[in-house]
């Protein structure tokens, strides 16, 4: 589970998270995906990490640092399907993702990236 | 006192309380404490011979100062009962403690009745006294740890009263918070909720905060936490029913809800929900289905 898998769908990344998130998966991940996103001539990604059930500030972090280099790269990153206890665990943490996009389901998360009505933008706070 | 006086009162006294066993138990049996229980007068004889048979043993062992003594511990199970009694009949803590000591005077008069050398009978009644003062604190203790267990139980009930979770519109929850937010009952609500908004995929759920009756800093934190929670999930909070001096007390305590959006009504929310989905509510031209 060293890699994590990257599809592309219509111009839009899709990257799963199955399981713990390692540090050499999100390594690789962080090495890969800006190249895949300038190859492919992507305008979003989605990050579905509804398979996650634990959580830190590690994920966090990932998630946040990842978002920003592919922002570089014009860009958007919507993170999909985020657990309610993981939600719940990170409010806790004070890690509150500021600036990240989020949506319910890739479904929506594509909806989000093609422009339609009823995104939602995590707090900036 | 010297010690050796003191146990030949506790054997007079045991003595004593041995032969006016019977008549001690009739006054009794016919006193308010035992009549107001609404036992038969047969139930009421054998809970008084009980309690004084309680009383006897704590008297033998010199423990009338002690609510823990033995005899004490043995009859309080029958004192919480009858307690109980007294309340269930409407007859409160304060009279059934003021009838208890009721229980003294038989005693008392009895044991001045009896002939008995001077130099015993104050002692005697110090001691008689006592102990039915220490009985009535028993009575006052077993009766507040009967009330304790029923705040308990209530306290339950309320937290599985807890706030349902109401689908408005397809994609559109609510959530009615009815009275005080203590932590516990928070952390279930914003539990349910976002378990509601995964399972059901809404995209917006509204808050309802009509039944809070004040907002503090801490219910407004549990309100924040919960939205910023969904707003990761991907969907969006709204609060609503924020009344007027409520507004005026967040505003006073220097509240910020932040990017949160909120409404006066429960209706404006869900008209702000729905043209978040895209949705609009229009009227339906005359005579197309007014009369289904």
């Amino acid at each position: 589970m060293a890699d994590l898998p990257i599809v592309e769908l219509d111009g839009v990344l899709l990257v799963t998270v199955q399981g713990e998130l390692l540090d050499a998966s999100v390594a690789a991940l962080q090495q890969e995906l800006p190249e895949r996103v300038i190859a492919a001539n992507a305008r979003g990604v989605l990050i579905d990490i509804s398979v996650v059930d634990i959580v830190d500030s590690f994920l966090a972090r990932a998630l946040h640092d990842t978002a920003a280099m592919v922002a570089l790269l014009a860009a958007q990153t919507v993170v999909v399907g985020m657990r309610p206890a993981v939600a719940i665990t990170l409010v806790e943490l004070g890690l509150t993702l500021p600036g990240l996009r989020t949506a319910l389901s890739v479904r929506d998360g594509l909806a989000l990236l093609r422009g339609d009505s009823g995104q939602v933008r995590a707090d900036s706070r | 006192m010297t010690t050796t006086s003191g146990n030949e009162i506790t054997a007079v006294l045991s003595d004593f309380l041995t032969r006016h066993r019977e008549r001690v138990v009739t006054e009794w049996a016919a006193s308010p404490f035992f009549q107001f229980t609404g036992n038969d007068a047969d139930q009421a004889a054998s809970d008084a011979a009980e309690v004084l048979g309680g009383l006897h043993r704590v008297i033998e062992a010199g423990e009338h100062d002690t609510p823990t003594g033995e005899g004490f511990v043995a009859i309080r199970g029958l004192l919480g009962a009858l307690a109980a009694q007294h309340n269930a009949n409407g007859r409160l803590g304060a009279r059934t403690a003021a009838e208890i000591s009721g229980l003294k005077s038989p005693l008392l008069r009895l044991w001045q009745e009896d002939d008995l050398p001077a130099a015993q009978v104050t002692p005697g009644a110090v001691v008689l006294s006592g102990a039915v003062d220490t009985l009535r604190l028993v009575l006052l203790d077993s009766a507040l740890n009967a009330g304790m267990d029923t705040i308990a139980n209530q306290r339950e009930q309320l937290t599985e009263l807890s706030t349902p979770v109401i689908k408005l519109w397809e994609g559109v929850l609510a959530i009615p918070l009815i009275g005080t937010l203590d932590s516990m009952r928070s952390q279930v609500a914003t539990e349910s909720l976002l378990q509601a908004i995964a399972d059901q995929q809404a995209r917006v759920a509204i808050l309802d905060i009509t039944g809070v009756p004040a907002v503090d800093t801490m219910v407004a934190q549990h309100l924040l936490k919960t939205a910023m929670a969904a707003r990761l999930m991907g969907a969006e909070c709204v609060i609503s029913g924020i009344r007027p001096q409520i507004a005026n007390t967040m505003v006073q305590l220097g509240i910020d809800l932040g990017e949160m959006a909120t409404r006066a009504r429960l209706a404006d929310a869900f008209a702000y929900a729905l043209s978040r989905l895209g949705l609009e509510v229009v009227p339906v031209p005359a005579g197309t289905g007014g009369g289904r």
